[in-house]
C-alpha cells in the first residue's frame, strides 16, 4: 500500500477497492516498524485514526459525497493547532499546550474527510534548517540514518520519504518545507504568502510564515494544495478571492507550460555544491528538450537575503513569542520571587539556545539606537529582493536553482556554528521575502545517494502553473519512485 | 558602522527579552551575536537611501469586518492551559508592593 500516492489511494478509497482502515493500519504497522530509527512524530493519534477511518469506510459503502482527501493518513506538523493532543512546537515550553481550536489548515483537512495519524517534530518553533533545535526529540535522514533530514519540517518529511504517511502538512518561513523536501527527496511547496491560512499555526516570523503541503508527487501536492487554499475570515493576510482567485489545482496539471521561459541565476548557483550545480543543470536541460526557453538573469540582491532574513525574522520571532510568559499557558518557574522571574526564568527554563538566540537578536535589531540601522535596513533590503524577482519575471515564467547548496549533512556538523547553519537556507530564503511561492521536486542523487532538489519559484499567486511546471518535469523521470532503504 | 557587541549589551538585551542567561550563556550569546551581526553588515554594502521598507508583501492594506460580536473562547478553555489560576483568573505574584499607593 505504501507504493501509492495520496491521490492514487483517495481514489481506490472512494472506489471501494481499498479500506481506509487498512490503508491506516498499513501505515501504523509502519511506524511501528521504522519510527523507532527515524523519529518523526511527536505523537501519533491511532485510536482517533481508526474511527475516522471506518467513518470513511461507512461513507463509501452508503454512497455518501466524499472529500478530496477522503480516507488517506496525513500527518501535521507540530505547530499547528489540534483539539486533540498537544501542540507543542517541538518545544519544552508548550509540552503540555492543549490547543482550544484547531487551526484553520486542519479544519480544512478534517472537512476533505483525511485521516490525521500523528503530529510531526520540527526545529523548536521551527527556527532552525536540520530539526536538531527540537526541544523533544531527534529525527533522522531516512536515506542516511547519521544524516539529518533537513528542518524546520524534517519530521514531516522523513515522515512522507518512510511512508509513514501519504502527505503531511508543513510551514515555511526560511524555506523550512522546500529545504527538508530536497533533503529527504520528497515534493515540498511553499505557496504564497497569503494563499494558505495561518490562523492556529504557532507564530514565528508573521510576515513570513506559510503553510504548505509535504508530498511524494506534483499531483499530491496540488491536491492537498486544492483542501487548504483560500481565503480564511480567521486570517486578515490570507488573500481574497476577488484579489487572487484559488484554482482546482489538480484540474489543468498535466497540461504542460506552452512557450515556457525559465531564468537561471548563473552567479548565485556557483555558490552550490558541484554535484547539486551538475544535476540543476540536467534538470534544466530537460526543460530545454521539452522545448522551453532557457534565460539568464542577474539577481544581484539575493546575495543578501540571508542577513535580512536573520534581522526581520528575528526581530518577528523577539515579538511573537513574548506571549510565552508563564502566566497564560506553558511552562511556568517553580517559586519566582516576583512577577519578572515569572518571565524570565519560565522562559530561560524552557526555551532552548536557539529559541534564545533568536529572540536575542531580533530584540537587539529593535531595540534603541539599532532599529534603524539592523530592522530598516533590512526591510529596505527586503525590497530591493522583491524587485529581483519582479524584474526577472517580466522575462520569465519562473526561476529555477538549487534548493540547499549541498545534500543532507551529518547530523552535529553545524550545530556549533549558528551562523553555518543560517548559511544552508542561502536559496530558499528569498521566496519567503518576496512572497512568492516556491516548490521543491526530487531532480536526482549525489554520489553517496542522497536525493536533491530542484526549486521552481514563480510569481505570487501563479502556484497553478508552478505546479504544472514541476509536473512537466516530474513526467520525464521517475525519481519519485526510488525509495530509501532504512 | 556599530562596534562589537559586548557582553554588557548582550545582558542589557537579555533583561529586554525577560530571559534570565547565566554568565556562560552571555559569553556564548555574545560571541555568537557579534559573528551574526558582523554578516549582516554586509548589507551596508547596498545603498537603500531612496529605497521603501517592505514590512510584508501583500496588495492589502486594512482589512475591516463588520463590527459584530462573534463567540469567543469562553472562561473555561481560556483558563484550560493556564499553570496557576483562581477560578476565573490567571494567577500572577503580587505586582506592585504595599506602599505603591495602589
Amino acid at each position: 500500500m505504501e507504493e501509492l500516492t495520496a491521490k492514487q489511494l483517495r481514489d481506490k478509497i472512494a472506489s471501494g477497492q481499498i479500506k481506509s482502515l487498512d490503508a491506516v493500519n498499513d501505515v501504523f504497522s509502519r511506524i511501528e516498524k521504522y519510527e523507532p530509527v527515524i523519529g518523526a512524530y511527536i505523537s501519533t493519534f491511532k485510536e482517533q485514526a481508526i474511527e475516522q477511518a471506518e467513518q470513511v469506510d461507512k461513507k463509501v459503502s452508503a454512497g455518501e459525497p466524499l472529500g478530496q482527501l477522503a480516507g488517506v493518513p496525513i500527518a501535521v506538523k507540530d505547530n499547528m493547532c489540534t483539539t486533540f493532543g498537544a501542540t507543542t512546537c517541538a518545544s519544552k515550553i508548550l509540552e503540555n499546550f492543549h490547543a482550544p481550536y484547531n487551526a484553520t489548515a486542519v479544519e480544512k483537512l478534517i472537512a476533505a474527510d483525511a485521516v490525521i495519524i500523528g503530529k510531526t517534530n520540527l526545529d523548536e518553533f521551527a527556527m532552525g534548517s536540520s530539526t536538531e533545535n527540537s526541544g523533544l526529540k531527534k529525527t533522522v535522514n531516512p536515506w542516511d540514518t547519521t544524516r539529518v533530514p533537513g528542518g524546520s519540517s524534517g519530521g514531516a518529511t522523513a515522515s512522507v520519504a518512510a511512508r509513514m504517511c501519504s502527505a503531511a502538512l508543513g510551514s515555511d518561513t526560511g524555506g523550512s518545507i522546500r529545504q527538508p523536501a530536497s533533503f529527504c527527496g520528497v515534493v515540498g511547496l511553499k505557496p504564497t504568502y497569503g494563499r494558505v491560512s495561518r490562523y492556529g499555526l504557532v507564530a514565528y516570523g508573521s510576515s513570513l510564515d506559510q503553510i504548505g503541503p509535504v508530498t511524494q508527487t506534483v499531483e499530491d501536492a496540488a491536491l492537498m494544495l486544492n483542501v487548504i487554499a483560500g481565503h480564511d475570515s480567521s486570517d486578515s493576510t490570507s488573500v481574497n478571492e476577488t484579489i487572487a482567485p484559488t484554482y482546482d489545482y489538480l484540474e489543468k496539471l498535466n497540461e504542460p507550460v506552452e512557450k515556457l521561459k525559465i531564468a537561471v541565476a548563473p552567479q548565485l548557483n556557483a555558490g552550490a555544491d558541484q554535484q547539486v550545480q551538475n544535476t540543476l543543470h540536467e534538470a534544466i536541460n530537460i526543460y530545454k528538450n521539452l522545448g522551453a526557453e532557457i534565460i539568464e538573469v542577474k539577481m544581484p540582491h539575493l546575495d543578501y537575503a540571508i542577513a535580512a532574513y536573520y534581522i526581520i525574522a528575528t526581530a518577528e520571532a523577539s515579538s511573537n513569542l513574548a506571549r510565552y510568559d508563564g502566566v497564560h499557558y506553558g511552562h511556568r518557574t517553580q517559586n519566582p520571587k516576583d512577577y519578572v522571574e515569572v518571565y524570565s526564568k519560565s522562559r530561560a527554563e524552557a526555551f532552548g539556545q536557539e529559541v534564545k538566540r533568536r529572540i536575542m537578536l531580533g530584540t537587539y535589531a529593535l531595540s534603541s539606537g539599532y532599529y534603524d540601522a539592523y530592522y530598516l535596513k533590512a526591510l529596505k533590503v527586503r525590497n530591493l529582493i522583491r524587485s529581483d524577482f519582479t524584474k526577472a519575471f517580466e522575462k520569465c515564467d519562473c526561476v529555477m536553482m538549487p534548493v540547499a547548496p549541498t545534500t543532507a549533512f551529518k547530523i552535529g556538523e553545524k550545530t556549533s556554528d549558528p551562523l553555518q547553519m543560517y548559511l544552508s537556507d542561502i536559496y530558499t530564503i528569498a521566496a519567503n521575502l518576496a512572497g512568492i511561492p516556491g516548490i521543491s521536486i526530487p531532480c536526482g542523487f549525489d554520489d553517496k545517494d542522497l536525493p536533491i532538489g530542484l526549486q521552481i519559484l514563480s510569481p505570487a499567486f501563479t502556484e497553478d502553473k508552478l505546479l504544472r511546471i514541476a509536473k512537466m518535469y516530474e513526467k520525464e523521470n521517475n525519481w519519485y519512485d526510488k525509495r530509501p532503504n532504512i | 558602522m556599530a562596534e562589537k557587541i559586548d557582553n554588557e549589551q548582550v545582558r542589557k538585551v537579555a533583561k529586554l527579552s525577560r530571559l534570565e542567561l547565566t554568565d556562560s550563556e552571555i559569553e556564548e550569546f555574545t560571541g555568537q551575536l557579534g559573528a551574526i551581526l558582523e554578516y549582516v553588515e554586509k548589507m551596508n554594502e547596498l545603498d537603500t537611501e531612496t529605497i521603501e521598507p517592505l514590512a510584508h508583501c501583500l496588495p492589502v492594506s486594512n482589512v475591516f469586518r463588520e463590527d459584530i460580536a462573534k463567540e469567543s473562547l469562553g472562561t473555561e478553555k481560556t483558563l484550560a492551559n493556564a499553570p496557576k489560576k483562581d477560578e476565573t483568573y490567571f494567577l500572577v505574584p503580587k505586582i506592585l508592593d504595599d506602599n505603591s499607593g495602589a
